[in-house]
């Protein structure tokens, strides 16, 4: 006699409580509260904030701890809580040349007005681990100098006098800035929507194809025009007000890809932008990002698409982690309907297989 | 319009924010409109991960209203762990009567079968679809097969079929395998065993097709012609079995094999759960079936 | 034969922005009849021929088409649905790579089978034999049917190509270089096939060469083209024996009689 298996509820409510504990862990060591994720793991909420396209720390933070520490499975809680948050409106566009800059560096110039910035930077530590951080040894407090006034000026805009770089480029006239997360994806699409599907993407993925185009798939010389991170001034146009509301400052990292072009018969040799732009600070990911935008734009410079990082179809369906989380780990959901059809398929053509092979057997035995 | 709300959050009746529903309802109309052909809806991040059903819970969560019944199933079962958590979430965010019987259900959304107990005029199939796109395995460029869907080249889904013939001796496709519908567009019913594609034929239910991560949505409406592709000399067959289900005695009906120990034992079930409790309940016995059912709960 | 043409190009003209890829090209295509486009690498040639099988759209001119219901058709202003489906069932394209022009990943037969399964075809056993009785027509043994085209050699996919534009009985055949990337020994091979099929099929045909030979054996009649312009035309062998244009002199002159 058989029974079959039941309490898919049982087992289910169980698995979670068994998680909650997991995530919990040993409960003698103190849990850990939400402003030190913020504080002291400040990067990987960035990311999480800019894969989850929701600039909230404490959202962030909440996210990692409840997934453990999974930054994927963070952005995904992040993304399910986002869709649901009505939408007020768009702000305007960011100036990032008034951001309050906390670092800055160009690649292309050894100096440049506003100057070289280190701020924040891994760059030039060198990668020994720190036992005094594990032993919590106090913090020197950094050094600290007033910012200048006015507005740092991008080296876009300064390679821009002599006309040497392209503009920011038009859309075509009546084009209505695209929002991926409330219509549908149509190929090919334009540079706005890739932008934003670039920005949310994942920073494994797009550091990979980045990295690809320098490696000779889809080359194209590029120099850091300037790597900028600060805070910038969020607005809105609200229709009652004559004036633009702010709503406060958030944290991006920018990134100007300078990249070659030789011009063409109506368009005279300049220098060509990747774009990045990334909630929190993210230098990796927005200089990736630039990387790849400006190789998605091989179309547009008739240039030949030939390597993964110039295929948009290919790199925009692949981008976002939470879509290919979802689909590669639904392989374990079960599928034994359909694996039943294969078996029964595979038998029956072994069957047919052997039966052909006996036949063949018995005539050269006959013979 | 239900409002459920808690301390930290409240979400619209059936999770869904009104706005978005209108926007999947527009999607779902055009999909009835034009049977078979892939519409483009702006799907949105569900609380479950992408590949595990979001496509099928937007289009439920879109069609539900509180005097619906609503069954799930996952490989025809109602007690498999996605189906239950599915059933769970419309029960916590559209507090709607749930039920395991096929009969009686308005909307059941499935994953992998169609129901054995034919479905009634009313009645709403939802499938989850993880790839909408028939030809994606032969093409993998969207721009391309839209053009090959408008201008109904579908000449390379018999090549495959033909190369199936040439290599196996017959159509190898066992599931997923690609239907034309009312003789215009050719569709994917989703990973579901081709035993099933013959239930969507002309099927007095709407049957609606959900695919979250590729933002799309099609549709059968009732009493719609559904063919799956085949050749002349090798017509379209489904599967068989040899022998009855163990539990239940139905014949022709799609059964699982469950094993029963290491040593090669087997026997074969009902793969829709539902059903085969309603024989037993009936009275019908398979060779391994309990005696004495116990009541009714 | 009938006494209208069927193709007409009349002042056929392609440019990219400013550059010229062909200019006022104009002729008529006879049924039945073969044409050679001759020139060296940057003539204009390929932009032509892609122009008249409507890969390309001209900058200006027009091209008609006689369909077969007698009908004249301006192929530009059809729809893509027409087009698509005429290039699948009266038209013939043969790549210079074959690779271009096959699916590599699907065998022999289905290569061959496809244009009927795309024009409706749904008998397996049909299809099957009419790709056996085509593979034997461009020399493939019957063996090689379920074989992807991968395993096939330069010469071999040449002309299983071929035999995928043919099935359908198109009345137009385009090609580029049908023998470019093949040694001499199969090239000759090759065209004696082409020459053999066009013939027995009264095909109508436009060939792209740069190769003199090529247009000797398989053509009736040729153009000349250099720097985007046609600067001779007439009977193959008048303008091979007799060339008349300064460059045709020196293309003539410049390679082996054959």
């Amino acid at each position: 006699m058989y029974v079959a298996v039941k309490g898919g509820d049982a087992a289910i409510s169980n698995a979670h409580r068994l998680l909650a504990d997991r995530r919990r862990g040993d409960r003698s060591v103190p849990a850990l509260h939400i402003d030190q994720i913020v504080e002291q793991l400040a990067l990987g909420v960035d990311r999480v904030m800019a894969e989850g396209s929701l600039y909230d720390r404490e959202l962030a933070a909440l996210a990692i701890a409840q997934s453990r520490g999974d930054l994927i499975e963070a952005v995904f809680l992040v993304r399910a809580y986002r869709t649901t948050l009505p939408r007020f409106g768009y702000t305007n566009p960011i100036d990032t040349g008034a951001m309050l800059v906390e670092r800055r560096v160009s690649a292309t110039y050894k100096d440049l007005p506003g100057g070289q910035l280190l701020g924040p930077t891994f760059d030039y530590t060198h990668r020994l681990l720190d036992p005094g951080i594990a032993a919590g040894s106090p913090v020197d407090e950094p050094e600290q100098r007033e910012a200048e006034e006015g507005r740092m000026p991008r080296v876009s805009e300064i390679l821009a006098h002599e006309g040497l770089i392209e503009g920011d480029g038009d859309m075509p006239q009546d084009h209505v800035t695209g929002d991926l997360t409330r219509e549908p994806l149509d190929f090919p699409i334009e540079r706005d929507l890739r932008l934003q599907a670039l920005a949310r993407g994942d920073e494994g993925f797009l550091l990979a194809l980045g990295y690809s185009t320098q490696r000779g798939y889809g080359r194209n010389h590029p120099f850091v025009g300037e790597v900028r991170i600060g805070e910038v001034e969020l607005e809105l146009d609200v229709p009652e007000l004559p004036f633009a509301v702010p709503l406060g400052r958030i944290r991006v990292t920018e990134c100007q890809m300078v990249t070659q072009f030789k011009g063409s018969a109506k368009v005279p040799p300049q220098f060509t932008r990747g774009y990045g732009l990334v909630f929190g600070q993210s230098e990796r990911k927005a200089m990736s990002m630039s990387l790849c935008d400006r190789a998605l734009r091989a179309r547009e410079f008739g240039e030949d698409v030939v390597a993964p990082a110039q295929d948009e179809e290919f790199v925009i369906s692949h981008s976002d982690n939470v879509q290919a989380t979802g689909f590669v780990e639904h392989l374990k959901l079960p599928h034994y309907v359909d694996f039943q059809a294969e078996l029964d398929l595979i038998r029956r053509m072994r069957a047919e297989h052997d039966a052909r092979e006996n036949r063949f057997e018995r005539q050269e035995a006959a013979e | 319009m239900t409002m459920q709300s808690t301390d930290i959050a409240s979400y619209n009746f059936a999770y869904l924010d009104e706005q978005t529903k209108r926007m999947i309802r527009r999607a779902i109309l055009k999909g009835i409109a034009i049977p078979g052909y892939q519409v483009p809806f702006a799907s949105r991040e569900m609380p479950m991960p992408y590949g595990w059903g979001t496509g099928g819970v937007q289009v439920t969560a879109s069609i539900i209203g509180p005097d619906d019944v609503l069954k799930v199933i996952d490989q025809g079962a109602d007690d498999t762990t996605n189906a239950v958590s599915i059933r769970a979430f419309f029960r916590k965010v559209a507090n709607v009567a749930v039920t395991t019987e096929t009969a009686s259900a308005t909307i059941i959304q499935t994953r992998h079968r169609i129901p054995e107990y034919p479905l009634q005029a009313g009645q709403t199939l939802v499938y989850q679809v993880p790839i909408p796109e028939p030809l994606r395995f032969l093409e993998p460029r969207e721009t391309e097969t839209r053009k090959m869907h408008a201008l109904e080249e579908y000449g390379l889904m018999h090549v495959k079929l033909y190369e199936d013939i040439a290599r196996h001796g017959r159509i190898a496709t066992t599931y997923a395998y690609p239907v034309k519908v009312e003789g215009r567009y050719v569709m994917d019913p989703s990973p579901t065993p081709k035993f099933d594609n013959p239930k969507m034929h002309m099927s007095p239910a709407l049957q609606l097709f959900g695919a979250g991560r590729e933002k799309r949505i099609y549709a059968i409406p009732p009493f719609t012609e559904v063919v799956s592709l085949d050749f002349e000399d090798h017509p379209f067959e489904v599967q068989t079995f040899d022998q009855p289900c163990a539990l239940c005695g139905a014949e022709n009906v799609y059964l699982d094999e469950v094993i029963l120990d290491d040593k090669g034992g087997y026997m074969f079930v009902c793969s829709d759960t539902d059903h085969c409790e309603k024989r037993q309940a009936d009275g019908h016995r398979g060779y391994l079936a309990p005696e004495a059912m116990e009541p009714a709960e | 034969m009938t006494d209208e043409p069927l193709l007409r190009v009349n002042a056929l003209s392609k440019y990219y922005g400013a550059r010229l890829g062909c200019e006022d090209v104009s002729f008529d295509l006879w049924p039945g009849e073969v044409l050679a486009v001759v020139g060296e690498s940057g003539s204009g040639k390929t932009t032509l021929l892609n122009c008249l099988s409507t890969r390309l759209t001209p900058s200006s001119g027009g091209v008609s088409y006689r369909m077969r219901d007698g009908s004249w058709r301006d192929l530009y202003r059809m729809s893509e649905a027409e087009r698509r489906f005429l290039m699948r069932t009266d038209w013939g394209f043969v790549h210079q790579n074959p690779a271009d022009g096959l699916r590599m990943t699907v065998s022999a037969g289905a290569n061959v089978g496809e244009r009927l399964m795309a024009v409706g075809d749904r008998h397996y056993g049909n299809i099957r034999s009419t790709a056996i009785d085509w593979l034997s027509r461009v020399e493939i043994g019957e063996d090689r049917i379920d074989d992807e085209p991968r395993s096939f050699s330069g010469g071999m996919r040449q002309r299983l190509q071929i035999a995928r534009n043919l099935v359908t009985g198109p009345r137009l055949v385009f090609m580029d270089e049908p023998t470019g990337g093949l040694d001499v020994s199969v090239q000759a091979r090759l065209l004696d096939l082409l020459r053999g099929l066009v013939t027995d099929l009264g095909l109508a045909a436009i060939v792209v060469t740069h190769d003199l030979a090529v247009a000797r054996l398989l053509s009736q009649r040729m153009m000349v083209m250099k720097d985007g312009h046609v600067v001779e035309a007439g009977l193959t062998d008048r303008v091979l024996d007799d060339p008349r244009a300064p460059y045709t002199q020196l293309l003539v002159s410049s390679i082996l009689q054959v």
